[in-house]
């Protein structure tokens, strides 16, 4: 019987090593002879630099080289724009260390290089700035009134894309709606926060002419790329490894300035240096997500079916636009959600501010989108007396309707198109979980009788996954009897390990034990992108399983010829090919391997008398067309995004007194498509719930009028404890995405997008009796309090 | 980090530390953290740093059997001490302790950086509370920050070695 591994919950194969103290990060890597690195960065909004004394720097004891941006050679240059897009008129990046102007306080203006961290800090107390301060730009909805302060003099506006999408007739619905509704909705600036900050050790190594970089990046292909176009090196000489990582969460998919600062000190200076960004420096120099603001309307017809939806809204940029604008973009695209809207305009404005720049954090404008159509569908709802899960009902698009195109152009170029999905049986199932009808019908009525505000909220959500452009694997079954698995995807917890081993052992039937992946290693495979956009499984998934059957033909067909039958006769169980029904008559793997090299040097206890027979053909030993090793290198390129989607409901109960929350039940309905590994699965799911609860209730990143960050700690900025986030019920939907050959779809990302639609959703339930409705996240307790206590007014 | 040179090293002082049942006699600037201490002077670098300020928890190690930040302690401060790590939790090579088990198995991780911390601020708790509820783990862990698992699975697993190290498997 064939063994099965997609769908089971193995282990993870990360987990020994981390569990013993074993895991390698960044900065666990000490090389001999290595420096290291401090960012002197700018107290200042916004200001212009006037004169930079660093001679009494140079001069301490420990010191080896102070650099401001004339010292970087070929890095004098802006940092690339990294996506651009024809909406974004004026993009404008950075220098990897100010040159004349600093647009957020965090952003770096000089790098020291030491004996030691310490020696190193020291020294940027030791270096003289003059800053001529200039006005700075903070709120986003005065930056693009007439006469606003500029960000950036030059480009003459604040306002860095505007961007219009329209499906359909939008004036027309709106001019022939029964009911048309209003909402202002904003979520507020908020952050990754991984435990792990940023941290880079470049090393020039002289034996093998290579960079050598180790960086907690997303993205480490994308580095070496950019390193040895700026370096002027081949990009062979140039190895980025990302090896553990501790989260990242989007925050890590850039290309920052101290990625460029940490390699050109450590060529300049022939020596191995290290930087680990500090927790202070985490929140002022990588990059922030989540500030918009929408003025939003829904067209319903008299039964609360959408006719149209027009959303206006301002994206707040921060001080740069290094990664274009793919998270308004997102957030314009998959605002409809799981409904079917007819006619839809959506516009925004990618405004800058003197703040940190802005890229995706999980959820990537997801969250925006799926708390901008929630709300409205929950103001129909309560508008029109109808049952708020029967008008989502009334809205989703229908099974039988896909692929369903929104009519926009999604974040990878190609056409918002869901794949595939089951909206309306989702729903069903988590009413059922959370036992809907009873909660509404018997159980909140009793709790009002009783003086108690608790309420269901529902929360439907799609999110595109997987998108493209490619990623790619190479499978090689060695005589040793490993299989060698290397793809170009890094990891920051995600399980990749388990779940691509899954993936291979599953093609080629072989122990999952046998099987080794490599990632995040430029050496080791150097095409792809990179982990983001909740893509690696559906990706680097669907490539590891092409090139791993193509391996398996390989290996069939050269037992085949051995065996002298045909290689449909041939069957494989636990990583040995033998002929149906004679299960004496075949080899294993590592023995085809052995066989494909006509080197024939085998040793081992593997090896079998097969190899010792002479060859039964003439002419070279290698025929043409034949490759001494059983391996293939395949590429998967989506055509477009698959959809994952979810349906959450929760029950919650509202302290009026106190503004404070607790959850009664949190109920999730998922699918993404064919599960890999369930419990992967679900432990993503969990954490994207937590993210959410933080961006319901407590994260958001609170700047001054003078664009001075005020809470950059984690006495301040709150994050989720174990105390504040419920146990989390779930269940998988499976309808597996009809475009790659696993049938997955992305899991990342999801738990983070619905959560603040879903809470809004059930503290205007909890308190309906005091007409509360919800408009902005995060929302804590005080701000819930003066919510109440405005409409009790 | 290296502590021979730089500022501060005029006043460097001899340190006597018991690290893991391994008695280490070093010379070090006062201003060094003990976690510096740890990861880089002894190169025990189980013992992770998420935001030097004490509130992540990451850093936790046990200080004479106590929970502590060692990301707010001074390795000066632990002269005379006994510290112990992630790395002495596991009583070989070969086999893991309860805890690490349970994480295993439970899925108790996922990035693995704030995982050291955790557990070995359990193996304090559970040594004190061998029998706690799922409420007093909440409690218990509040002041480790985890960003990957939700806590769902941190707090399951705790249970499991609970558990585990109240009724151990025979051999």
């Amino acid at each position: 019987m064939p063994t099965r591994m997609l769908g089971e919950p193995v282990k993870r194969r990360e987990d020994p090593r981390l569990l013993t103290g074993h895991g390698r990060y960044v900065d666990d890597i000490d090389l001999p002879g290595m420096l290291h690195a401090a960012v002197l960065r700018s107290p200042y909004a916004h200001a212009q630099i006037e004169r930079i004394d660093a001679s009494t720097a140079r001069a301490l004891e420990g010191v080896v080289a102070v650099f401001t941006y004339d010292d970087l050679g070929p890095a004098r240059q802006r940092m690339p724009l990294l996506i651009p897009n024809p909406a974004l008129t004026h993009p404008y990046t950075r220098y990897a260390l100010a040159r004349d102007e600093v647009n957020h306080v965090g952003e770096g203006v000089a790098l020291v290089v030491a004996e030691s961290r310490y020696v190193a800090e020291d020294a940027l107390e030791a270096i003289r700035v003059e800053y001529q301060e200039l006005p700075p730009v903070v709120d986003i909805e005065r930056a693009v009134e007439p006469g606003a302060w500029l960000v950036h003099e030059e480009l003459g506006t604040n306002v860095a894309a505007h961007y219009v999408g329209v499906v359909g007739d939008p004036e027309r619905a709106f001019a022939q709606a029964a009911h048309v509704f209003r909402e202002r909705l904003v979520i507020e600036r908020s952050a990754a926060m991984p435990i792990e900050t940023r941290g880079i050790v470049a090393a020039w190594d002289p034996y093998r002419e290579v960079l050598r970089v180790w960086d907690s990046t997303q993205g480490p292909i994308v580095i070496r790329n950019a390193l040895a176009a700026l370096f002027g090196l081949a990009p062979h000489q140039v190895e980025v490894i990302a090896p553990d990582v501790g989260g990242g969460f989007g925050c890590k998919i850039m290309f920052y300035p101290e990625e460029v600062l940490i390699p050109y000190a450590a060529l300049v200076l022939g020596r191995p240096v290290k930087w680990t960004e500090d927790r202070i420096e985490h929140f002022i120099a990588t990059n922030h997500e989540r500030l918009q603001i929408h003025d939003a309307e829904i067209a319903v017809d008299a039964e609360g079916r959408i006719l149209g939806v027009r959303d206006i809204f301002l994206h707040d940029a921060g001080a740069y636009t290094p990664y274009g604008i793919i998270v308004p973009q997102i957030t314009a695209c998959q605002l409809p959600g799981p409904y079917k809207v007819p006619n839809y305009h959506v516009e925004f404005r990618a405004v800058y501010s003197n703040t940190v720049p802005v890229s995706p954090y999980r959820g990537a404008g997801r969250p925006h989108a799926c708390f901008v159509m929630e709300r409205l569908i929950d103001r129909v709802a309560d508008e029109l007396g109808l049952d708020r899960a029967e008008v989502r009902r009334r809205n989703f698009v229908q099974p039988d309707e896909f692929p369903y195109d929104v009519g926009l152009v999604f974040q990878d170029g190609a056409p918002t198109r869901y794949d595939s999905g089951d909206y309306p049986a989702m729903l069903a199932r988590v009413l059922e979980m959370v036992d809907y009808e009873r909660f509404v019908r018997e159980e909140q009525p009793r709790l009002r009788a009783e003086g108690r505000y608790v309420g269901i909220g529902l929360a439907c959500y799609v999110e595109g996954t997987g998108i493209g452009p490619y990623e790619g694997a190479h499978v090689r079954i060695e005589p040793t009897g490993h299989v060698y698995v290397a793809t170009g995807m890094p990891q920051q917890g995600q399980a990749h390990k388990t779940i691509l081993a899954q993936v291979a052992a599953e093609e080629l039937q072989v122990p999952i034990e046998r099987i080794v992946v490599i990632e995040g290693d430029t050496a080791h495979f150097g095409f792809g992108s990179g982990t983001y956009a909740s893509r690696s499984a559906v990706v680097a998934g669907s490539a590891v399983a092409l090139a791993a059957r193509r391996v398996r033909e390989q290996a069939l067909e050269l037992a085949a010829r051995e065996l002298e039958v045909d290689p449909a006769d041939l069957v494989v169980e636990d990583g040995r090919i033998f002929v149906r029904g004679a299960p004496e008559r075949g080899l294993s793997y590592w023995e085809a391997a052995q066989l494909a090299n006509p080197l024939r040097y085998a040793y081992g206890t593997e090896a079998s008398e097969l190899l010792s027979k002479p060859r039964p053909w003439n002419g070279p030993a290698l025929p043409p067309g034949r490759q001494p090793a059983l391996e293939a290198t395949e590429y998967y390129s989506p055509p477009h995004a698959t959809w994952a989607s979810g349906a959450l409901a929760c029950i919650l109960e509202v302290d009026p007194g106190t503004g404070m929350i607790r959850f009664h039940r949190l109920c999730v309905v998922h699918d993404c498509g064919r599960v890999i590994n369930p419990m992967v699965v679900e432990g993503q799911i969990h954490g994207g719930i937590a993210q959410g609860i933080g961006g319901a209730f407590y994260e958001r990143i609170v700047y001054d009028e003078n664009g001075q960050p005020v809470n950059a700690s984690f006495m301040d900025f709150l994050i989720p404890t174990a105390v504040e986030v419920p146990p989390i019920e779930i269940a998988h939907l499976e309808t597996p995405s009809p475009l790659n050959p696993l049938g997955v779809k992305g899991v990342g990302e999801a738990g983070a997008i619905p959560v603040p639609a879903l809470v809004a959703s059930a503290i205007d339930d909890a308190l309906r009796p005091l007409g509360v409705r919800v408009t902005r996240m995060p929302l804590g307790p005080s701000e819930l309090l003066e919510l109440i206590a405005r409409s009790t007014e | 980090m290296s502590a021979e040179v730089g500022a501060g090293s005029a006043q460097r002082r001899a340190i006597r530390v018991t690290v893991n049942g391994v008695v280490y006699e070093r010379v070090v600037e006062p201003r060094l953290l003990l976690s510096d201490f740890l990861r880089h002077e002894l190169g025990l670098t189980g013992t992770h740093v998420g935001c030097e300020h004490g509130v992540c928890g990451a850093c936790t190690v046990l200080v004479n059997g106590e929970p502590a930040r060692s990301c707010l302690m001074l390795a000066v401060q632990a002269d005379g001490l006994a510290i112990e790590t992630v790395e002495s939790l596991a009583p070989d090579e070969e086999r893991l302790h309860p805890l690490q088990q349970a994480f295993w198995d439970r899925h108790g991780l996922q990035c693995g950086f704030c995982t050291p911390g955790l557990l070995m601020l359990l193996k304090s708790f559970l040594a004190e509370n061998p029998s706690p509820s799922e409420e007093e783990v909440r409690e218990a862990i509040s002041g480790n920050l985890c960003r990957c698992t939700g806590y769902q699975n941190i707090v399951a697993a705790a249970l499991e070695a609970a558990r585990l190290l109240r009724e151990p498997v025979a051999g």
